[in-house]
């Protein structure tokens, strides 16, 4: 089958590979309708993840239609119809059966490197690096899913891929970041980026009732997207001079209530500070770049949430903890728990209260996904989200 | 308010006290006396790993500060503020292959104290580079100095890290280290009952399916059970065993009999765990590789550290109780590096 392949940072190519099998009796193989590349693909293109090995097939965001079933498998059949959730879960642990699935204690082969880096393991992830347990990935023509008795939705008929696909993380992402706000009517919220992520964070957010949700970005076409489809009030961050500034006056002095960091390890900034990260970042001292983090921190208001779904690898630096605890600050997080989200949002969407089609600005063939990296991760031709049709 | 301390002290306290544990407390606000001595017991017995993971991170900071030295020699160079980033390429390579090195030793767990003293001793040569290179009037001082305060913060870490690992405590692990005996102990919680655990581990022929290095165990006797494991090379070890104790949905206890060729000896133990979590599986193994090749075959079984085994078999444990099997990836599925990439010979399952 044709796959994508990372072969090096900023290297990626659709290659020819051998097809996947069943290797557990839970295992399924759908054969790849749709797929889509994602902000956290976009830090392993840039290297900034650890564990990846040439050859590693990419891609998380991925739906299509059983073509085998282990002898495990009793809800699924050939012929159906599903999207897959990002993060693979057994269903059985404790994790699981609390609905925490990206923590799930059994799905990561690799658990005990993982511990080493983060204390306790997290869940596997399809292609995500070894780090994540050195599963294949969905950017390909077909994918082994592990646990398929317990992750994949099956899609209702009259729903198209573009409806549903994005079920597999980044809806469920942006509406758990807005969820882990714990919205009260009056609430305003902040949200740093306005990638699909940032999107949906911000259009969830109103879903659940906000009052007003303030977006932040500095790629104009992205903040006219955040404006015009998902209703938010936009800061370009490049023609301010202070995000947080403008985020009091916005507030009258009290700051929003929640916060909401949608960018992640790769965030971008101007500035003494900026050099500094960036710099520790090529030494290899520091992985990420906390900067949007750093100022939702500082500009939530005093007893809210900073709610981070911004993906980040490592340590970090300059942290303000003072903040946090002198303001009584709750910061949650994580990695989003889609298997709990799929089948509300599936409800939401066939009752026509969020239609998630308003993010895709490039639909390419499969064989071109190395092209479709490049544009996402240059943010050229206005770029918002690829999907790659196998 | 209510309850008068004095009135509860009573002899469960476990250490010979005569106050009750949690004596501020109301009695019902007090833990259990029995269970919190267990877990003291375990607290107090248990030293964990010292300084490692510590040691890890450093490890795997090296290993990355390193790579990049390596790869790009002169961007490191640059950042660092020295000039003539071409003629330096190579000092800088070599700090490079230097700092992967020690990252490699630190993490392989080969006698992790002496490579991260000769971190310190790395640290210091960086240093004196640098104090070369803010010296030299062509460099750019700023980023020098800059380089210079990061490596001195690496290095206080790196001082800390090996003073830790020299002066390790004793722990359960390394108690008869002096005396060729191994021994490890790992724990895991498990999302089945204790009756559960124990009737699968009781079953010794059970063992093979998430012990990976054992090929079969037969049972031969009502005590007896003959062990087969893997060494490399397709060699095989085999030995028998008896079971010492076993006390239904609670402990099982087994050891080599005094024939065989390898001694070693385990307990598993089984507890509930609170609210509903399942049960607390504890398991000890000890065993004295035999001088000679044999021994050292069996030294290979257990690895590099024999807990990591230990770990990675208590997680297969869990594996097949809570979800039937143990999980493959595409890149796990084959020993050694393989990409996450199917692999394109049929796969047994
Ligand atoms: N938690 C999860 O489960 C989960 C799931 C999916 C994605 N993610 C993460 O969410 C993040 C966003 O993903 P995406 O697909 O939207 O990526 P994206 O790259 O399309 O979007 C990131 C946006 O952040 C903006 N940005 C950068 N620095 C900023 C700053 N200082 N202030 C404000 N905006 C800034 C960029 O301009 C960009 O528009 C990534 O880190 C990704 O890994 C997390
Ligand atoms: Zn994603
Ligand atoms: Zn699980």
């Amino acid at each position: 089958m044709k796959a994508t392949c990372w072969m090096g940072p900023q290297k990626m190519q659709v290659r020819e590979v051998p097809d996947p099998q069943i290797l557990n009796k839970r295992d399924a193989i759908v054969k790849i309708t749709s797929t889509a590349i994602c902000g956290s693909d976009l830090h392993l293109y840039n290297g900034f993840l650890p564990m990846m090995e040439p050859g590693d097939i990419m891609g998380h965001e991925f739906m299509g239609e059983v073509v085998e079933v282990g002898s495990g498998v009793n809800n699924l059949k050939v012929g159906d119809r599903v999207v897959v959730p990002f993060p693979i879960a057994c269903g059985n642990c404790n994790a699981c059966q609390a609905g925490a699935y990206s923590i799930c204690e059994n799905s990561n082969p690799n658990a005990y490197v993982a511990e080493k880096l983060l204390g306790h393991a997290a869940s596997g992830i399809f292609g995500y690096s070894h780090l994540t347990g050195g599963f294949a990935g969905g950017q390909a023509e077909f994918a082994r899913v592990p646990y398929a008795d317990v992750g994949p939705l099956k899609v209702p008929e009259g729903l198209t891929d573009e409806q549903v696909l994005f079920l597999s993380d980044i809806l469920p992402t942006g509406y758990m970041g807005a969820e882990m706000c714990g919205i009260k009517p009056g609430d305003t919220v902040a949200v740093w980026g306005c990638g699909p992520v940032g999107q949906f964070a911000i259009a969830s957010a109103y879903l659940l009732g906000a009052e007003r949700v303030i977006a932040i970005d500095r790629f104009k076409y992205r903040l006219d997207m955040a404006r015009e489809k998902a209703g938010a009030i936009t800061i370009n961050y490049e023609e301010v001079d202070s995000v947080p500034d403008v985020l009091k006056d916005l507030t009258a002095g009290r700051g929003p209530d929640h916060c909401i960091d949608a960018v992640g390890v790769e965030g971008h900034s101007h500035g003494v500070l900026y050099a500094h990260d960036r710099m520790k970042q090529v030494l290899r001292m520091q992985p990420d770049r906390p900067i949007a983090l750093r100022e939702a921190i500082f500009s939530c208001a005093s007893g809210g949430t900073v709610s981070v779904i911004g993906v980040y690898a490592g340590l970090i630096d300059k942290f303000p903890m003072n903040a946090v605890m002198n303001r009584s600050l709750t910061i949650k997080t994580g990695q989003c728990h889609v298997h709990r989200y799929m089948k509300p949002l599936l409800e939401r969407i066939q009752k026509g209260e969020i239609d998630p089609t308003f993010i895709i600005t490039h639909r390419m063939p499969l064989d071109q996904a190395a092209e479709g990296y490049r544009i996402f991760n240059d943010k050229l031709e206005h770029c918002e989200k690829v999907v790659l049709k196998a | 308010m209510g309850t008068s301390i004095e009135a509860t002290a009573n002899a469960t306290s476990g250490n010979g006290g005569t106050a009750p544990l949690g004596s501020a407390l109301a009695e019902r606000a007090r833990p259990r006396a029995a269970a919190a001595a267990r877990y003291q017991r375990i607290a107090n017995e248990d030293r964990g790993t010292g300084g490692e993971s510590l040691a890890d991170f450093l490890g795997v900071f090296s290993i990355g500060l390193g790579l990049a030295q390596f790869l790009v020699p002169e961007a490191m160079s640059k950042i660092c503020g020295i000039r003539d980033a071409e003629g330096n390429k190579g000092v800088m390579r070599a700090l490079g292959a230097r700092e992967i090195s020690h990252g490699v030793a630190i993490l392989s767990r080969q006698q992790p104290e002496k490579a991260l003293w000769s971190r310190v001793a790395g640290d210091a040569l960086d240093l004196a580079l640098l104090g070369k290179t803010i010296a030299n009037p062509e460099n750019n001082r700023g980023r020098a100095l800059f380089a210079t305060a990061n490596v001195l913060a690496v290095t206080a870490l790196d001082v800390m890290a090996a003073r830790t690992l020299s002066q390790q405590p004793r722990t359960i692990a390394n108690e008869g280290a002096d005396k060729g005996i191994i021994r490890t102990k790992r724990s895991l919680t498990i999302n089945k009952s204790p009756e559960e655990c124990y009737a699968f581990w009781h079953n010794f022929e059970n063992l093979p399916r998430f012990m990976r290095h054992l090929e079969s165990v037969s049972v031969t006797g009502e005590r007896r059970s003959h062990w087969k494991a893997k060494a490399p090379a397709g060699a095989t070890v085999e030995w028998d065993a008896e079971t010492t104790e076993d006390r239904p949905n609670e402990l099982i206890a087994w050891r080599s009999t005094e024939d065989a060729e390898v001694f070693n000896a385990g307990t598993v133990r089984f507890e509930r765990a609170p609210g509903g979590r399942g049960t607390e599986v504890r398991i000890e193994l000890e065993y004295k590789p035999p001088l000679g090749k044999l021994g050292s075959k069996v030294a290979m079984l257990f690895r590099e550290e024999p807990g990591q085994q230990v770990m990675d078999d208590l997680r297969h444990f869990k594996q097949v109780m809570e979800t039937g099997e143990i999980l493959f990836s595409d890149a796990t599925k084959q020993r050694g590096m393989h990409p996450a990439q199917p692999d394109d010979k049929p796969v047994q399952l």
